[in-house]
Order: structure tokens, then C-alpha cells, then sequence
């Protein structure tokens, strides 16, 4: 069973120019991405920087509309619902099922606000009674392993992971069926990232948690998440499971990023593989495959057709004309 | 061959004397930077990495002051001199800076201003530290973005900072770091806030300059993976201290400090299989400004010994030899 299913959704942004401010082209932040997340799945979101990740959990969370697309959640009431298309009133009641966890765990807590009442905000939105607020809010503390004292305490008493957690008992806070986090743990330190991929793994153990799991380091991703869906400007290029992606990709550009991750491993050194070329403009995305300027593979073909997301083994999807004959390395 | 030592650390001490009290930040950092190897320093935020590298440079923030130590610049040679002892404003300090030894900084826009073009601002500091005519000094700067391996550098060399990628921007510090042609480069976590692939690029750049310049690199990360790819030998800080130093492999394969240890359990790998947890080391690093008595590290440690880690603190490092400053290493 699928809670979320994400099709050929994209979000364009209009570029203006001249006196009259006239449209004069788009960024194509997002060009078409389809994918879904089954029940306790966790689904990593990764690409460089700018290749339209943040702009995908945005329009999921509906905080950005989408240009065109659907995005079919089931919020477990037996109907599905349509996020692109869902007008805002009707989207309020379905907040307390869609959730996020925030990157900088310092901004994304009210300063002013006691911890328990941060963790007891989104249930005293949605009319929970003050006595099981208070249950409610001890039984979180203890899921991601925070004091019970920590209740009548105030953010700034706590450090990054602790904020961090806090956050994730906000988001946990009303069983929500998807929670979407966008780089989680890309502002923490070494031994706190550890602690709160631990206890990611935990929550997805113990809650069997749906998540979006947006991140640009392979090496997290490659811990936390049971499949992964690999974008280029714009358009995912790849989707497979975890371990099937990085031993043995499909798409040039999952081989590239793969080959990039200096191991840390000084026997593996100088097998870091430099990719050239920079990343292309979503405002002038290159004809034929995105991906065809810095692809060691490209033939006439790839510059001038689009090759589509086919399925190219049992499971497995990627974007590549070439997929089906080339062999790709990845880290075993 | 004796390779030539270009910079040694002495117990360099930095205090910030702040209102809530002193911030050690530096308590007895030495090391030594010898010409065409790399030291890698590693630590979690807040150990005091950038601190040394500003420190060495004489850029200290205040309320930083420098209580002690040296930075002896060709040390045992006729032209040796401590950096710690001059003005930091003096003429001489001035060419140092910028002449002999070269800055990068992790974010590019911190060398960049938004001003000027790129062009402008690298013949600024050739000017400064080479007698040219505007002419030849502009040569100069299309020769080192070439260098550095930028494309078309002719036309580059006009654009402002802001109309370049991060990968670009990047380069164009490195070029700034190289103007006044340093044998010493202090790199300050170059490629944090760079894609695993722009990294790649940096990282090998990097490499190439040095074989050919024959630099004392010191390169700052929290990357283990950076550190494997680039070190010959590796510092690793605690609170301001350097607890443990070795050549790469043995760091790797046989980590003597139970701080290194943990560090290398904690860090998440590109090479893990599905859902695999990390070990954690417990707590998290102490503010400087707390100190725990004799080892620092002893709170956290898996390793500790009641009564003597807790009671005084570890024989300190030879510097140049590799070792730890710890408790379970023979002590003088
Ligand atoms: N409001 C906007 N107007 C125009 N372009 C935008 C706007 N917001 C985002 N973009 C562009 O859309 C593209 C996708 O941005 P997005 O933030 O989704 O990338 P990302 O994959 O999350 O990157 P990062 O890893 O840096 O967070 C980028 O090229 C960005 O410049
Ligand atoms: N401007 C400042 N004012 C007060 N204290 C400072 C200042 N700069 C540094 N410190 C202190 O010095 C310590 C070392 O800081 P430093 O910036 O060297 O850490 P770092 O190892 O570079 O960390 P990071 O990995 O986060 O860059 C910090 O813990 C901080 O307490
Ligand atoms: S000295 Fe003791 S407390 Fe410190 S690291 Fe060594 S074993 Fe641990
Ligand atoms: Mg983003
Ligand atoms: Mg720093």
C-alpha cells in the first residue's frame, strides 16, 4: 500500500524581463517527477545542489503549489486525496498526517516556548485534552530519548541534537503518515549525526514511520533509507533500492556521485573519480538527456532525445538510453 | 631525503575572554607543516581548528588573544621567524599573509567581495605581493585561473563573483589563496559546502598544486573521507588539544586515542549496508568554556579510568611523533 504517489509533478518558475516585466522563460525546478512511498518506507530524495529536491517536499507539503502534476496521499481514511490540486481550506485537516523534520534544528523551535509545549502544540491544534497532551508528551520525550525534566525546559538549554530531537517528537507527535525531511542531519556534528540516524532507525523500527528523506550525502542516505530516487535538474534519472543503487547503478550520473564520496578508507585512495563540467541551468536545461554534457557515455542520440524513465529490472527505474548495454561501477 | 619543515607549531595558546568567563580555545596546539605533504586536522565543531589556522595567520577575531606558544616559520634555518611574535599589522606580517602563506577559506565569498570582479580583486593580490605593472598583474591573474582550471579564463576574468557556481567560486579562492605564490597553504574546510562532485574537482586541484609547488598543505575538514583521500599525516583536536597524531593508514587501521576510535565509528560510510547503525560516542563535546578536569575526554569515554583520567590530564604529543595524549600510552 502506497501512502504517497507522486506523478509527472512540476514546478516551473517564470523568469521576467524588460519594462513590461514580460515572461521570458522558466526555471524548471522541477520537470516531472514521479514516484511513490509505500507504507513504512523510507524513500531518500538525492542529487547536487539546486536539482530541485527542496522543491519537491515543498509542493508535497503543499508550502509551494505545483505547476502541473498530482500528488495522491492516502492519509489512512480510506480515500485518497489529490495534494496538487486541493485547495487550501480542505488541506488544513490533513496536516496532523503530513509532517516535517527541519535541517537547522536552532530556528525551527520557538525560543519562547517551553519544550513540552512545542511537542504539545500540533496536539492542542488538533483538540487533544490537556491530560493526554501531557501523557502524550512524556511517552515522545522518551521515544527519542530526551528527559522527562526536559518538558519544563527552554530550547536554548539544549544543544543541536537535542534540538534536533525535539523536533522529531514534534513531528511524531500525532502519528503522522508521512513525514518529510529535508536534510535532517546535515547541520549536526559527526557523533550527533550518528545519534539521530540511530534513532531515525529506531522510529522506523519501531513506528514502521513513511518518510521522505531529503539529503545530498550518499553516505547518510545509504544508512537510513530503503530506496532512493537519484534527480538531475529537475527529473529523477534513477530509482532502485538502497543497496542494488550503489553496488551496481543504472544511470551514468548515479555512477558519478557514487565515484565522488571520497571513502574513509586511505586503500581506496585516488579511486575518487572526478566528474567534469558543472551542474546545468533548470532555466536552460541541455537538450536530449540533462545530463549528456558531463556523461563519459553520451552519443549522438543522447543529445537530441529525451531518453524516459523505463523499468530496467524487476524494481528498478532509470533514465538512460544506454542503460540496458553500458556497465556501470558502484561501491560495493 | 630530509624534507624541509616550512611551519612549526609550538604550544599555541588562545584564550577568548568572554563575560560568562575564559573560552580556552587553544590549550598547547604544536604540530609541524613540511613542504609537499599534506596535514589533515580533524575534530568535531568547536575543537579549535579554525581558530589555530587563524592563529597562524595572525587573524585572530577578539576577544581572541594568543596567550602563548609560537608559529615558527623555517624553523632551525638562519631566516627563522615567530609568527606569534610579530605585530600583526606590521608590513612584514602583511606579505606573510597572503605572500608566503596562502588562505582558503570554506565559504568562497569570505575572500570575495561582491563588488568587484573576480579579475580585479586576484590582480589586487598579486599586486600586494609582487612588484607588477597593472598590465602584467592582470596576465598573472588569467594565468592562475587557468591554473586552478577555470574554462575560458580570458572572459572569467571579468565576471563578478556572484555569476559564478559555487564549484567556480571556489576555484577562484584558491587562485586568490595562490596570488602571492605561498609555499604554505592553510586550507579551512575548502570543500564543506561543495556537491560530493564539485569536491571532487577541488580536492584533486588541490593535489595538483601541490606536487607542482611542492605547498605545506594544512587541510581542515570533519570529513574522514576528505581526510583518507588527501593526508599524509593527521592531527586530531579535542577541546583544544591535539589528542592524537599519525600517519593516514595508521589512523585508519590502528587509531590509538579512544577519541579517534569512536570519531571513526561514528562516521556514516558510503561503503554501510542497509539500516546499518552507527556507533555513537555518548554526550556530546563539552563547551570550551567547561572544561572537564583532566582528560577532557574522560566524560565520554569508553576507555575511562576513575582516579587517574579524571585526576590529571595525559602526557601531551611530541610533536612530530606520532602518538596519544592519553592515559593507556606509556607515560614520561
Ligand atoms: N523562487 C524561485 N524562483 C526561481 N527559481 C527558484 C526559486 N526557488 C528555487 N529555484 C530554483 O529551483 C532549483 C531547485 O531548487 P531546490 O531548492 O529545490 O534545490 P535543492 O535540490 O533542494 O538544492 P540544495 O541541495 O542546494 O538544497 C534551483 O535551481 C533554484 O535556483
Ligand atoms: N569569535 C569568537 N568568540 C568567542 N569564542 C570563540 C570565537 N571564535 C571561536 N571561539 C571559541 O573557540 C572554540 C574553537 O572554535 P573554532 O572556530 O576554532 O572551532 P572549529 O574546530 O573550527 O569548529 P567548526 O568545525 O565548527 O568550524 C569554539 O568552541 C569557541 O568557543
Ligand atoms: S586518558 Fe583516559 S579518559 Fe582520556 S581518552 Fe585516554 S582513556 Fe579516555
Ligand atoms: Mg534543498
Ligand atoms: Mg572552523
Amino acid at each position: 500500500m502506497n501512502v504517497l504517489e507522486v506523478s509527472d509533478l512540476k514546478k516551473h518558475y517564470p523568469i521576467h524581463a524588460g519594462l513590461l516585466r514580460r515572461e521570458v522563460g522558466r526555471v524548471r525546478a522541477v520537470d516531472g517527477v514521479s514516484f511513490h512511498i509505500a507504507q513504512g518506507e523510507t524513500l531518500a530524495l538525492v542529487g547536487e545542489s539546486g536539482c530541485g529536491k527542496t522543491t519537491v517536499s515543498r509542493c508535497i507539503l503543499r508550502a509551494l503549489a505545483p505547476t502541473s502534476g498530482s500528488i495522491r496521499f492516502d492519509p489512512g481514511q480510506g480515500e485518497t486525496v489529490d495534494l496538487a490540486t486541493l485547495p487550501k481550506r480542505a488541506l488544513r485537516p490533513l496536516r496532523r498526517h503530513l509532517q516535517m523534520i527541519f535541517q537547522d534544528p536552532y530556528s525551527s523551535l520557538n525560543p519562547r516556548m517551553m519544550v513540552g509545549d512545542i511537542i504539545a502544540e500540533p496536539l492542542r491544534v488538533n483538540g487533544v485534552p490537556a491530560a493526554e497532551r501531557h501523557a502524550r508528551v512524556l511517552e515522545l520525550l522518551d521515544l527519542v530519548q530526551m528527559p522527562a525534566v526536559a518538558r519544563t525546559r527552554f530550547p536554548h538549554a539544549f544543544s543541536g541534537g537535542q534540538r534536533q530531537r525535539i523536533g522529531i517528537a514534534r513531528a511524531l507527535a500525532l502519528n503522522p503518515r508521512l513525514v518529510v525531511a529535508d536534510e535532517p542531519v546535515s547541520a549536526l556534528d559527526v557523533s550527533v549525526q550518528a545519534q539521530i540516524i540511530n534513532l531515525l532507525l529506531d522510529l522506523q523500527d519501531r513506528l514502521k514511520l513513511s518518510m521522505l528523506f531529503v539529503a545530498h550525502d550518499l553516505s547518510v542516505v545509504r544508512h537510513v533509507s530503503d530506496r532512493v530516487a537519484v534527480m538531475y535538474v529537475g527529473r529523477i534519472v534513477e530509482v532502485a533500492p538502497t543497496d542494488a543503487l550503489y553496488r551496481t547503478p543504472r544511470h551514468p550520473y548515479t555512477e558519478t556521485l557514487l565515484a565522488a564520496v571520497p571513502a574513509p578508507d586511505p586503500m581506496r585512495r585516488g579511486r575518487q573519480m572526478k566528474a567534469s563540467g558543472d551542474v546545468a541551468d533548470p532555466a536552460k536545461p541541455p537538450p536530449g538527456c540533462a545530463f549528456h554534457p558531463r556523461c563519459p557515455y553520451a552519443q549522438d542520440r543522447c543529445r537530441v532525445e529525451r531518453p524516459e524513465l523505463t523499468e530496467v529490472a524487476p524494481g528498478r527505474w532509470a533514465s538512460c538510453h544506454r542503460a540496458q548495454e553500458i556497465e556501470l561501477a558502484g561501491v560495493a | 631525503m630530509v624534507e624541509r619543515t616550512s611551519l612549526a607549531v609550538r604550544d599555541l595558546a588562545v584564550h577568548f575572554e568572554m563575560e560568562q568567563g575564559t573560552v580556552r580555545a587553544l590549550e598547547g596546539v604544536s604540530f609541524d607543516l613540511h613542504a609537499g605533504r599534506t596535514l589533515g586536522i580533524v575534530g568535531e565543531s568547536g575543537c579549535g581548528k579554525s581558530v589555530t589556522a587563524r592563529s597562524i595567520l595572525r587573524i585572530v577575531d577578539r576577544p581572541g588573544r594568543i596567550v602563548g606558544g609560537q608559529a615558527l616559520l623555517d624553523p632551525g634555518t638562519a631566516e627563522e621567524a615567530d609568527l606569534i611574535a610579530m605585530d600583526p599589522e606590521s608590513r612584514r606580517m602583511r606579505g606573510i599573509r597572503g605572500g608566503r602563506i596562502g588562505l582558503i577559506f570554506q565559504e568562497p565569498m569570505t575572500a570575495l567581495s561582491v563588488h568587484y570582479t573576480v579579475g580585479n580583486q586576484i590582480i589586487e593580490a598579486v599586486r600586494a605581493h609582487n612588484d607588477l605593472s597593472k598590465a602584467a598583474a592582470r596576465d598573472r591573474a588569467i594565468e592562475l585561473l587557468r591554473e586552478v582550471g577555470i574554462p575560458r579564463p580570458e572572459l572569467r576574468i571579468d565576471a563578478y563573483p556572484f555569476q559564478l557556481s559555487g564549484g567556480l567560486r571556489q576555484r577562484v579562492g584558491i587562485a586568490m589563496a595562490l596570488a602571492g605564490d605561498p609555499d604554505i597553504v592553510i586550507a579551512d574546510e575548502p570543500t564543506t559546502a561543495l556537491d560530493v562532485t564539485t569536491q571532487a574537482q577541488v580536492l584533486d586541484l588541490l593535489r595538483r598544486l601541490q606536487r607542482e609547488k611542492n605547498i605545506a598543505l594544512m587541510l581542515i575538514t570533519h570529513d574522514m573521507g576528505v581526510i583518507a583521500e588527501m593526508c599524509d599525516e593527521v592531527a586530531v583536536m579535542y577541546l583544544g588539544r591535539v589528542v592524537e597524531y599519525a600517519p593516514v593508514a595508521d589512523l585508519f587501521t590502528t587509531s590509538r586515542h579512544p577519541y579517534t576510535r569512536a570519531l571513526l565509528r561514528a562516521v556514516p560510510s558510503i561503503l554501510a549496508t542497509p539500516r546499518q547503525r552507527l556507533a555513537t560516542i555518548g554526550g556530546a563535546v563539552p563547551h570550551p568554556g567547561a572544561r572537564p578536569s583532566g582528560c577532557a575526554f574522560h566524560p565520554r569515554c569508553s576507555d575511562f579510568m576513575p582516579g587517574r583520567c579524571d585526576a590529571a590530564s595525559p602526557a601531551p604529543l611530541r610533536p612530530g611523533e606520532a602518538g596519544a595524549s592519553c592515559f593507556l600510552e606509556a607515560q614520561p
